[in-house]
C-alpha cells in the first residue's frame, strides 16, 4: 500500500470474502477470498467477464446479500453477519446505490423519489428534505423537472434522478452496478460524469461495476476480476 | 403523516379499480351485517317486549313437594349433626298456589320485584249468538294485572274502566272476537264444568301474538272463582321486575324462598329465544361471507401489488427501509381499505336499517306490527367492524409478511438478469 493510500480515509473495507451460490452439485464458489478497500473521494471500477462475481461482490458490499465468510467494515464499523436490522441501518446511513435500472417509484415525482431515503433516515425536516432534493436534482441537471413523474422523464433523466436519490443521505460509499448499462452513449457519459463529479465533490468512495472499458478508464482505479478474485489492482 | 402510510396510499391509488372492488365488498358486507342483525334483534326485542307485556317476567306456579329427607345423628363428641338427602331431579309439584298472599309478601322483599298479579286460570267454552269456540280464562284483579302487564296498552277497542266497573265484564282477544263474530258491548255465554255465565264484552285487546289473541279471555277473579268452583288459591302469580336481565337469579331466589316452582321469561320462552339466536348467528355467518369474499379480493389485490412491486420493495430496502417498514406499508393498505370500508359500511347500515324500519309489514305471522321491526344497537356495528377487521387484517398480513421477507439482493440480481 502506498503512503498516499495509507493517509486516505477508508470508507469501506472487506476481508477474505467468500460467497457460494446454488446448492448441492450446483454449488458454485463465486467469491474466493476477496479483499478490498474503498477510499473517500476515489472512484474505482470493477471490470471482468460476466459471471466472475462483480455484481455479487457489489451486493455483499452494499449489505443487500450475506457472505458465507469474511468480514465487511463500513466507515470503521464492523458489519455483523446475521443482523438484518443492523445491515439495514448501516445501509441507510452510509451506502447509496445506483443500479442498471433506475428503480424509481412510479407513483412519486422526481423530488419525492429523492426524498425517500431522507424521509426514512429522518435527519432533516420535511422542508429541508425538499430543498435538498431539489438541489440534488439541479446538480444532475434536472432542476426544471423536479415535479415530473418518472414516466415523464427519459431513460437518462431517470437514471440521473436515481443518482440524486443515491446521494440523498450523503452516504460515505456509493455503489453502482452497470449504471450506464441501459443508456445510449451520450446519456452514458452524462450519467457517468454526474456520478463521479458529485461523488468527488462530496468526498464519497465510489465503486462502479461496468462492462464499458471507456468508462472504466476514466475511473481512478480499475479492479480486474476473474473467477471470484481480483487479478490485479 | 407517517411516511409508510404515504407510500401505502400511493401504492393503493395505483390499483384504484381493485381497491374499489375490495372496498365495495367491505362496505356492503358491513352494511348488510348491520341491517340483518338490526332486523332479527328487532323482532327478538318485539317478542321479548310482547311476552313481558303479556305473561310477565317471572311466573310462579305449583308448590314444590318436600322430597329432602333429614336424618339426625350423633357425632363422636356428642354434638348432633344434620344430614339430608335431596332428590332434585325427581321433584313433585302440587298444582297451583294455595296461599298467594303469603307468597306475594315474601317475594316483594326482593329488590328487583316491581309488582305481582295473582291469576286463576281455566279452560272454558265461549258461545256467542252465532258461534262457539274454546278459550282460556284468566281471572285477574284489574289493578294488580295492569301493574304486571301491558294489557292497558294492548286494548284495541272498549275500555279498561268499563271492565273495572262491570263485575260480569270480559276482555277478549281481537282474533277470538272475530272468530265468535262479537264486538264491544255484545254479550256471550261462558261455560266451564257445570257452570255458565252470561258476560258483557267490555273491551278487545291485541298483543300481536296470534296464539294469545285467539285464546285468552280476561275476567274478574271472583267471577272466575265461582265459574270454576275454586274458592281458594290461584293458578299462578305473574311478576314484573325492574331489571329484566336479573330474572334468572330472582326466579331461583323466589323458588328457594317460597318453595314454589318459578319460571323466568328466558326459560319459559327458551325455544323461541334459541331460534332467534340461531337465526342471528346464521344470518351473521351468511352475511360475513360477503366480507370474506371481499377479504379474498383484498388478499389477491395485495398479493398482486407485492408481485408487481418487488423491485420497488427491494429498492426501498436498499435505501434503509426495514422489514417492519415494508410490512407496515402493506398493513397500512389493508387498514386504509378497512377504515374506509367499515366507516362507509356503518353509514350504509344506518341508512338500510332506517329504510327497513319504514317499510310496512306486509302480513301478520307470529307477530303483528305496523312496520318492519328493527333494533338500534351499537353492538351490531361493533360486531360488523370486528368481523371486517379480522378478515381484512388476515388478508393483509400474509402479503405483508411475504413482502417483508423479500431479499433485496435476489430481487435486484433477478431483475438485472
Amino acid at each position: 500500500m502506498s503512503e498516499t493510500a495509507a493517509n486516505r480515509e477508508i470508507a469501506l473495507e472487506c476481508r477474505e470474502l467468500h460467497k457460494y451460490l446454488g446448492e448441492g452439485e450446483m454449488k458454485v464458489h463465486v467469491l474466493r477470498g476477496v479483499n478490498l478497500k474503498l477510499y473517500r473521494g476515489e472512484v474505482s471500477a470493477i471490470v471482468g467477464p460476466s459471471g466472475c462475481g462483480k455484481s455479487t461482490l457489489l451486493y455483499l458490499l452494499g449489505l443487500l446479500d450475506r457472505q458465507d465468510s469474511g468480514s465487511i467494515h463500513v466507515m470503521d464499523e464492523v458489519v455483523p453477519l446475521d443482523k438484518d436490522g443492523e445491515h439495514t441501518r448501516i445501509r441507510g446511513e452510509n451506502i447509496g446505490f445506483v443500479f442498471q435500472f433506475h428503480f424509481l417509484l412510479p407513483e412519486f415525482s422526481a423530488t419525492e423519489n429523492v426524498m425517500l431515503p431522507m424521509r426514512k433516515l429522518g435527519r432533516l425536516s420535511p422542508k429541508d428534505m425538499e430543498a435538498r432534493s431539489v438541489a440534488l436534482l439541479e446538480e444532475v441537471g434536472l432542476g426544471d423537472k423536479t415535479h415530473r413523474l418518472p414516466s415523464q422523464l427519459s431513460g437518462g433523466e431517470q437514471q440521473r434522478v436515481a443518482i440524486a436519490r443515491s446521494l440523498a443521505n450523503m452516504p460515505g460509499v456509493l455503489l453502482a452496478d452497470e449504471p450506464t448499462g441501459n443508456l445510449d452513449v451520450k446519456n452514458s457519459l452524462m450519467v457517468f460524469e454526474s456520478l463521479t463529479r458529485l461523488a468527488k465533490e462530496k468526498g464519497q468512495a465510489v465503486l462502479i461495476v461496468t462492462h464499458n472499458p471507456e468508462l472504466a478508464q476514466k475511473c481512478d482505479r480499475i479492479l480486474r476480476m476473474q473467477d471470484g478474485q481480483f487479478i490485479e489492482s | 403523516m407517517s411516511h409508510n402510510f404515504r407510500i401505502a396510499i400511493r401504492f393503493l391509488l395505483a390499483k384504484k379499480r381493485s381497491m374499489l372492488m375490495s372496498l365495495a365488498g367491505i362496505v356492503f358486507g358491513v352494511g348488510f351485517f348491520i341491517s340483518t342483525q338490526a332486523q332479527l334483534s328487532g323482532y327478538q326485542e318485539l317478542f321479548i317486549e310482547t311476552i313481558l307485556g303479556t305473561d310477565g317476567a317471572i311466573r310462579i306456579e305449583d308448590r314444590i313437594q318436600a322430597t329432602s329427607v333429614f336424618v339426625e345423628a350423633a357425632s363422636s363428641k356428642g354434638n348432633s349433626t344434620n344430614f339430608f338427602l335431596s332428590d332434585e331431579n325427581n321433584r313433585r309439584f302440587v298444582e297451583g298456589i294455595e296461599h298467594p298472599e303469603s307468597v306475594v309478601v315474601a317475594i316483594m322483599e326482593l329488590s328487583n320485584i316491581e309488582a305481582t298479579s295473582s291469576v286463576l286460570k281455566g279452560s272454558v267454552q265461549l258461545q256467542s249468538a252465532l258461534r262457539e269456540d274454546s278459550g282460556q280464562v284468566f281471572g285477574i284483579t284489574v289493578d294488580d294485572h295492569l301493574a304486571v302487564s301491558a294489557l292497558e296498552d294492548q286494548i284495541d277497542s272498549g275500555s279498561i274502566i268499563d271492565f273495572r266497573q262491570t263485575p260480569m265484564g270480559v276482555i277478549l282477544g281481537v282474533k277470538l272476537a272475530a272468530r265468535l263474530d262479537v264486538s264491544v258491548g255484545d254479550s256471550l255465554i261462558i261455560r266451564a264444568v257445570d257452570q255458565q255465565r252470561r258476560l258483557k264484552i267490555s273491551a278487545l285487546y291485541e298483543t300481536g301474538v296470534s296464539d294469545i289473541d285467539k285464546k285468552r279471555v280476561f275476567m274478574h277473579i271472583n267471577t272466575v272463582r265461582s265459574l270454576l268452583k275454586k274458592p281458594h288459591g290461584v293458578s299462578f302469580i305473574q311478576v314484573s321486575v325492574f331489571d329484566r336481565a336479573r330474572t334468572m337469579i330472582d326466579s331461583q331466589l323466589i323458588e328457594n324462598v317460597t318453595n314454589h316452582f318459578s319460571t323466568p321469561w328466558q326459560e319459559r320462552e327458551k325455544s323461541l329465544l334459541e331460534l332467534f339466536k340461531i337465526l342471528r348467528i346464521s344470518s351473521a355467518i351468511t352475511v360475513s361471507t360477503i366480507i370474506i369474499v371481499s377479504g379474498l379480493g383484498m388478499f389477491s389485490m395485495l398479493v398482486m401489488i407485492v408481485m408487481e412491486k418487488t423491485r420497488e420493495i427491494a429498492i426501498l430496502r436498499s435505501m434503509g427501509y426495514t422489514r417492519g417498514d415494508i410490512s407496515s406499508i402493506f398493513l397500512w393498505q389493508g387498514a386504509i381499505v378497512l377504515v374506509l370500508g367499515t366507516a362507509i359500511g356503518c353509514c350504509l347500515g344506518v341508512l338500510m336499517t332506517f329504510g327497513i324500519s319504514k317499510l310496512p309489514m306486509p302480513s301478520a305471522g307470529l307477530f303483528t306490527a305496523e312496520f318492519f321491526e328493527v333494533n338500534w344497537s351499537g353492538w351490531h356495528y361493533i360486531q360488523a367492524v370486528v368481523a371486517a377487521t379480522v378478515i381484512v387484517m388476515i388478508a393483509s398480513l400474509i402479503p405483508a409478511r411475504r413482502a417483508a421477507r423479500l431479499v433485496p439482493g435476489d430481487v435486484i440480481r433477478g431483475t438485472a438478469a
